[in-house]
């Protein structure tokens, strides 16, 4: 049970587990919490949680979208450092072996290549386009604006920030379902967002019974994609149909993709035309 | 000075009829009947169905096609599979050069192509002969170009082709719609069936017949004909693993449901409600001319059409007085005139749903105006019309018409106009004219619409990508970005 060891007759301060929702900690609505290993209290979220966190990605999203890509690369590399200075948390966390130390620097690597993104994107690509006639023309990816991130249970903090990262990488605002029975890391994590500088709103993580939030997530209006890399099968064929309710996106990119084509998936293509002439 | 006023009177109250100008017809060559075009012939269908296509503007009969049913819809896909063996493996130069054949075809007989288009859809000659036909030729030279060279468009992959495109087109831009899938998918390596609309097949089957002079591999391209039932058996058949799909956002959503759990890769190309958005500092003949080609092109059959004008409320006025006179000029007529501006609305079905929809904005309270305009009396017709003192909850401001209808919105400060433009589900194309360049920047950035046209509009270009935003679809077609969807990236 993490964080709960006595030594030396302390009696040690545990740590009540919340989610994080417009850049506050906060217990579900519900007042409900579940213990998916039998001793520590998790939060149970609840539909209306998940309507707030959705909320408060809409809100956001415009604001960091507009960031620079540098000021977005900082932020995310500062995610990076916060991530490494809990180092020892998260090492615990993840049961303390060689595969946990490993799974860290997975992590923080995962933060610092994407941080290094931002701003090499557009040039990668965008285009200029050479059409037939007197205009100028150019194509540029835009975020597509709030998304679900259904995080895979295992590696339950890389696999995590191997998606999120690329989703913020491009400008969006994530509302993050932390696997249940692994929930800690994902939890944990946002207490690295939350001294990231990365403006409240623009990540949201929930957790709970998956049975409860997925299909409300995947049929949100107000969710422009979902990445499904911590789904079953059986899910996402539920996820693929309430998606089409508003054109959702379904990101199904391999769970160990680490491109820029996985930060293009959660992002939208803009073109521009003007006229040339004098 | 007496004699000049008089002069000019006298000018004002002469009218400038332009004389008849028909495009000629006899060198076209229009079936009877047609059958589908499969493993690179013509063949007799399994179903019996067929129903006729008409010309709209005329109400008369061209022709008549197949309604496909599940046993030649099945045929066309084991063709194409069959085919995709072969032309997945062609050196890819030699693939290049069957697309390039296409186009240069598609060039010599782009009169016969723009002549069928325009009397299968009722659009106007012009708009037939100098957009649909050159366009649609221009994209398969340019993904023909591609064909060798899919190493260099994305970094660090190897690109692999997918296996049989099945691909639902409508019936706004028939042949240049065909030329947005078949050419990128081919350039890629994939094969293809094809569905044209239900109202447009003619200019696909005439495409048949450009396959087969291009000595097209057997099954590379299949086209069967019929209606939704047809599409539907298309996109869903086991052995189709990529669908692309242009039209309603409502089909979209069906489509895109029926697709769950197949693991079939899907691009949709939705409808559209673009905001036409002018500033004060913006020139007011040009934009006029720029609202006009917004909405009535193709009798505002575009789903990126800029169907909601939104115009700083201080030039309002003088904008709209320019814009109702510029509507006063406007042909409508004989599509097959070189001289029509606006032509027969596509069929009877979507000429009801326009009217529909103008009904509820005069019942909701909006205030129409129409130019005088004489509608011929055979075919479907719908005269220019545009709505003023319109709310935003309006049916009209909300829901794609499709049709020749403009709703006129205003706007104060640039951040409304921008919280108007985007309150909207869709998010196809946006519109901005003004003279400030760096607010065109920002209006350009601020917008959630996959095209933005500044001082300018409905502008194309196989180079350029083209799709939408939320729900007007995902996917891009057009330039390097419109290969990805018919491509795998191992």
């Amino acid at each position: 049970m993490p964080g709960a060891k006595n030594g030396n007759g302390r009696v040690q301060i545990r740590k009540t587990y919340k989610l994080y929702i417009a850049g506050e900690f906060v217990r579900s609505e519900s007042g409900r919490a579940y213990r998916f290993d039998g001793s520590v209290n998790v939060p149970r979220g609840s539909r209306k949680d998940l309507r707030d966190a959705v909320r408060a990605a809409r809100g956001a999203v415009s604001g960091w979208a507009a960031r620079t890509a540098m000021n977005r690369g900082q932020i995310l590399y500062r995610a990076a450092e916060m991530l490494d200075g809990r180092r020892a948390q998260f090492v615990e966390l993840l049961g303390s072996g060689r595969g946990a130390h490993k799974e860290v620097d997975e992590a923080v690597e995962a933060l610092v290549w994407y941080a290094g993104w931002t701003d090499k994107l557009a040039q990668v690509i965008g285009a200029t386009n050479p059409v037939a006639g007197p205009y100028f023309n150019f194509t540029i990816p835009e975020p597509t604006g709030v998304v679900g991130v259904v995080a895979p249970g295992k590696p339950a903090l890389a696999g995590l920030v191997r998606r999120v990262a690329p989703a913020l990488c491009a400008g969006n605002a994530v509302v993050v379902l932390a696997p249940e029975a692994t929930p800690l890391p994902a939890l944990t994590l946002a207490e690295v967002l939350a001294t990231s500088d990365l403006p409240a709103g623009v990540a949201n993580v929930l957790s709970g019974y998956r049975k409860e939030l997925l299909p409300w997530l995947a049929s949100h209006m107000d969710v422009n994609a979902i990445d499904v890399a911590g789904c079953t099968p059986a899910e996402v064929i539920d996820i693929e149909k309430a998606a089409a309710d508003n054109v959702k996106r379904v990101v199904k990119l391999a769970p160990n993709e680490m491109s820029p084509y996985l930060i293009t998936a959660f992002m939208e293509m803009k073109t521009v035309w003007h006229p040339v002439g004098v | 000075m007496a004699i000049a006023k008089r002069q000019t009177t006298d000018l004002s109250r002469q009218t400038f009829d332009y004389a008849p100008a028909p495009e000629s017809i006899d060198h076209i060559k229009i079936e009877p009947r047609y059958g589908l075009f499969i493993g690179g012939k013509m063949v007799t269908p399994h179903s019996k169905k067929r129903f006729p296509t008409i010309n709209p503007a005329t109400e008369q009969k061209l022709a008549e096609v197949v309604e496909a049913d599940e046993v030649d819809v099945d045929h066309a896909v084991k063709a194409a599979d069959k085919a995709f063996d072969s032309w997945s493996r062609m050196a890819p130069s030699r693939r290049a050069r069957y697309i390039f054949r296409i186009s240069r075809i598609l060039q010599e007989r782009a009169r016969e192509l723009a002549v069928v288009e325009t009397m299968d859809g009722g659009k106007p000659i012009k708009e037939s002969r100098d957009v649909d036909i050159p366009l649609a030729a221009a994209h398969f030279f340019y993904y023909g170009g591609w064909a060798d060279k899919l190493e260099w468009a994305f970094p660090n992959r190897k690109p692999r082709p997918l296996g049989v495109a099945g691909q639902v087109i409508p019936w706004n831009f028939p042949l240049l719609m065909l030329a947005w899938k078949i050419a990128p998918a081919l350039a890629a390596g994939n094969t293809v069936v094809l569905k044209p609309a239900e109202t447009t097949p003619l200019s696909a089957l005439l495409f048949a017949d450009i396959c087969m002079q291009a000595e097209l591999p057997p099954g590379v391209v299949n086209i069967v004909t019929g209606g939704g039932k047809t599409g539907s058996l298309v996109v869903t058949h086991p052995a189709v693993k990529k669908v692309a799909f242009t039209g309603s956002t409502e089909v979209g959503k069906l489509i895109q449901r029926s697709l769950a759990g197949t693991g079939k890769r899907l691009t949709l190309e939705l409808g559209g409600k673009a905001a036409n958005i002018v500033f004060d500092d913006a020139p007011l003949d040009q934009a006029v001319e720029g609202i006009v080609n917004g909405i009535y092109f193709n009798q505002g059959h575009v789903c990126c059409a800029g169907s909601r004008l939104l115009v700083q409320e201080s030039i309002a006025e003088p904008l709209l007085e320019k814009l109702k006179v510029r509507l006063g000029t406007l042909r409508l007529g004989d599509p097959l005139d070189k001289n029509t501006d606006i032509g027969a609305i596509n069929s009877k079905a979507q000429l009801e749903k326009i009217q529909g929809l103008v009904e509820s904005g005069i019942e909701e309270g909006a205030e129409i105006y129409q130019p005088e305009c004489k509608l011929p009396e055979r075919g479907y017709w719908f005269p220019p019309t545009l709505f003023t003192n319109v709310s935003q909850s309006y049916r009209i401001v909300r829901e794609e018409i499709f049709g020749p209808v403009l709703s006129v919105l205003t706007f104060r400060t640039p951040a409304e106009a921008v919280e108007k433009a985007n309150n909207t589900p869709y998010g196809l194309s946006a519109g901005v004219w003004t003279d400030k360049g760096s607010r065109i920047l920002w209006m350009a950035e601020k917008m959630r619409a996959g095209v933005v046209w500044a001082n300018t509009f409905n502008r194309f270009d196989p180079t350029s990508p083209f799709g939408g935003y939320k729900e007007s679809g995902f996917g891009r077609e057009g330039g390097r970005h419109g290969l990805l969807p018919y491509l795998e990236l191992v």
